[in-house]
């Protein structure tokens, strides 16, 4: 176990290091810095400037500067647009934000789109399975995107339920629609996994014999058959992982929720790199990390694998 | 199944069997698939109306009618009479042409980020396969690696380091795409690789990379349509995710995302019908990219057979 986290963290490290570099040198390619206003400042104050920020360092420099302060300190900086705020500011602000509507929409879309994928198994090719498939199926073309403006035309514009937006400390009227729209084609996913394993797993020879034992019916599906169902969802935790941060992009932008997505658009349209650079690292390292998890909690699940 | 059909259907002396290739086979399963079918009908209909369309539209999607600006909730309704069948938008131009536009753009993404995929991500995948041992383990850590990245904060990062630009998307999502390509590729040389005819192409002389293009890859294309087909709605949700949040193709160019982006920030205006068009033409365009991909699989899936 210990050994086997030993080695995904040896992975990790040149993974981060191959995507600061990428990204640091993706910066610094780019055409127009990020003080290049519509007005141009004077040669000797932009000196200062680049000076103050350490632009006028050679480029392997700047680059050994920033990982040192990222590794050493956990310090990405401080922001090119905004003068009295870090990137660190900046993350600590908007992180809480996505952490609270990312959670609730994991945790939605796990635990309804497991419990529906085991119903319809249970209830094969009944009403409440054709339901199931249904709404699996057509929550594939309803990517957050498509469900942020379809939410809002009902809840906001048609009923007036809910705020069109904002966050007010996270209040639930301000939850709810950013974590369906975030939740919903992830929900899908798992629920059409949840029941095709479940079925296969519900055919398989140690369920007839739990059958022929007399068990009822209650005990058969969450002592026997949900656990060996649940290993396909699981691997596909990670990838729902990563699909969701990037989500909270969209999220953020529509509902201006004021989380990471948001900080990271803002920032990518002033062209404040060391904030976009802060965001990647940390959401690359949040997805290794995840990723890491997943696998632990797979060995845990599956007998058959040893770390 | 079908030859034993045909054999007991008639009487044994009339019959010919005809040798069936691996394609002619496919095409015949996936006539069967009814959903399938019905949705490639759908497909080609709206491939048919991206080049059809415009020949009906009253003006193009560059073209402002001054006198609808800031009018478009009042006077801009989708109308059969004036012309305008998916009404205006909020700079007063058509909107139909603008969706037609916008689908095109969308569909293109689709196609070229999954033509790049195949292109890269089959001779990554075949070249990592075929020679194995050392080369293999060095190419597939580094998919491993790339794969860990977070690719959209990424590919926006790319977008802005440089112009936004049509070009610059379809590089950065092809750029991003071929991974995935390449681990099943790579996985499907190994079992082709150590075949009689790739020994015999080996004893005779020929070179590797000869073997690879001439003997490989025409054994694999039957897995890459498949996942390339998967990968075009992939490629289209990816684009219009960016555009959604307002850092994909620039104006007067538009695609499905940005067009659904601007009717969904128009929504308390009451011009429904701007978000509800291109959303329609997205969301039926993505669901029939699926079904056919699903038939496709159904129908060129070695594992079934």
């Amino acid at each position: 176990m210990i050994k086997f986290i030993l080695r995904r963290i040896a992975v990790a490290i040149p993974t981060l290091f191959v995507l600061s570099v990428v990204t640091f040198f993706l910066m610094h390619a780019a055409p127009g810095g990020p003080f290049n206003s519509e007005r141009p400042l004077p040669a000797s104050v932009m000196a200062n400037i680049n000076a103050k920020y350490g632009l006028d360092q050679p480029l392997w420099h700047q680059l050994f500067t920033y990982l040192k302060g990222v590794v050493t300190e956990f310090d990405f900086g401080p922001s090119y647009k905004f003068k009295d705020r870090t990137v660190n500011d900046i993350i600590a602000q908007g992180f809480p934000v996505t952490l609270t509507y990312g959670f609730w929409a994991f945790l939605v879309a796990t635990t309804v789109g497991i419990s529906l994928g085991v119903a319809a198994a249970v209830r094969h090719n009944t009403v409440l399975d054709y339901f199931a498939v249904g709404i699996s199926i057509g929550a594939q073309v309803l990517p957050n995107f498509v469900m942020a403006p379809l939410l809002v035309w009902l809840f906001t514009l048609g009923l007036g339920w809910l705020p069109g937006g904002g966050w007010d400390g996270g209040g639930f009227k301000n939850l709810v629609m950013p974590v369906i729209a975030l939740s919903t084609s992830y929900m899908a996913s798992i629920a059409r996994l949840t029941r095709s394993s479940m079925l296969e797993v519900l055919n398989s020879n140690f369920i007839r014999t739990a059958r022929a034992k007399g068990l009822p019916n209650r005990k058969i599906i969450f002592s026997h058959a949900l656990k060996p169902a649940l290993l396909p969802v699981v691997s596909y935790l990670g990838p729902a992982f990563v699909g969701m941060v990037t989500g909270s992009v969209v999220i953020d932008t529509f509902f201006s929720t004021g989380g990471i997505g948001q900080a990271f658009v803002n920032s990518a349209f002033s062209r404040d790199y060391s904030v976009m650079m802060g965001i990647t690292i940390l959401v690359g390292t949040l997805t290794i990390a995840f990723n890491m998890l997943v696998d632990i909690l797979y060995a845990w699940i599956d007998p058959k694998v040893r770390l | 199944m079908l030859i034993t059909d045909q054999i007991v259907g008639k009487d044994l002396g009339e019959v010919e069997i005809a040798g069936r290739s691996l394609w002619k086979d496919a095409r015949q399963r996936y006539m069967r698939n009814k959903a399938a079918v019905f949705f490639s009908v759908i497909l080609i209909l709206i491939a048919l109306f991206t080049v059809l369309g415009p020949l009906i539209a009253v003006t193009d999607y560059e073209t402002i009618d001054f006198s609808m600006i800031g009018q478009a909730a009042e006077k801009g309704q989708p109308s059969i009479a004036n012309g305008h069948y998916f009404g205006y938008d909020d700079e007063g131009r058509d909107l139909y042409s603008r969706v037609i536009q916008g689908t095109w753009i969308s569909m293109l993404v689709g196609v070229v980020g999954a033509a790049v995929a195949v292109v890269i991500g089959t001779l990554y995948g075949a070249i990592a396969g075929y020679f194995g041992g050392r080369v293999d383990s060095i190419m597939m850590r580094i998919v491993d690696i790339l794969m860990a990245i977070p690719f959209m904060f990424v590919l926006i990062l790319l977008l802005v380091a440089f112009e936004r630009s049509v070009t610059m998307l379809f590089v950065g999502i092809g750029m991003l795409s071929w991974l995935g390509m390449a681990r099943i590729v790579r996985g499907q040389t190994i079992s082709i690789r150590n075949k009689e005819f790739i020994e015999a192409a080996q004893a005779s002389g020929v070179g590797s990379f000869t073997i690879i293009l001439r003997h490989i890859v025409p054994n694999l294309l039957g897995v890459v349509t498949v996942y390339a087909t998967l990968l075009v709605p992939e490629m289209i949700l990816t684009e219009s995710f960016i555009s959604f949040v307002g850092l994909g193709v620039q104006p007067p160019d538009t695609s499905l995302g940005q067009l659904i982006n601007v009717g969904a920030g128009n929504l308390q205006y009451g011009t429904i019908w701007q978000l509800l068009f291109p959303l329609g033409f997205f969301v039926v365009l993505i669901f029939s990219l699926f079904f056919v991909g699903d038939g496709l699989r159904d129908a060129l899936d070695p594992k079934d057979r």
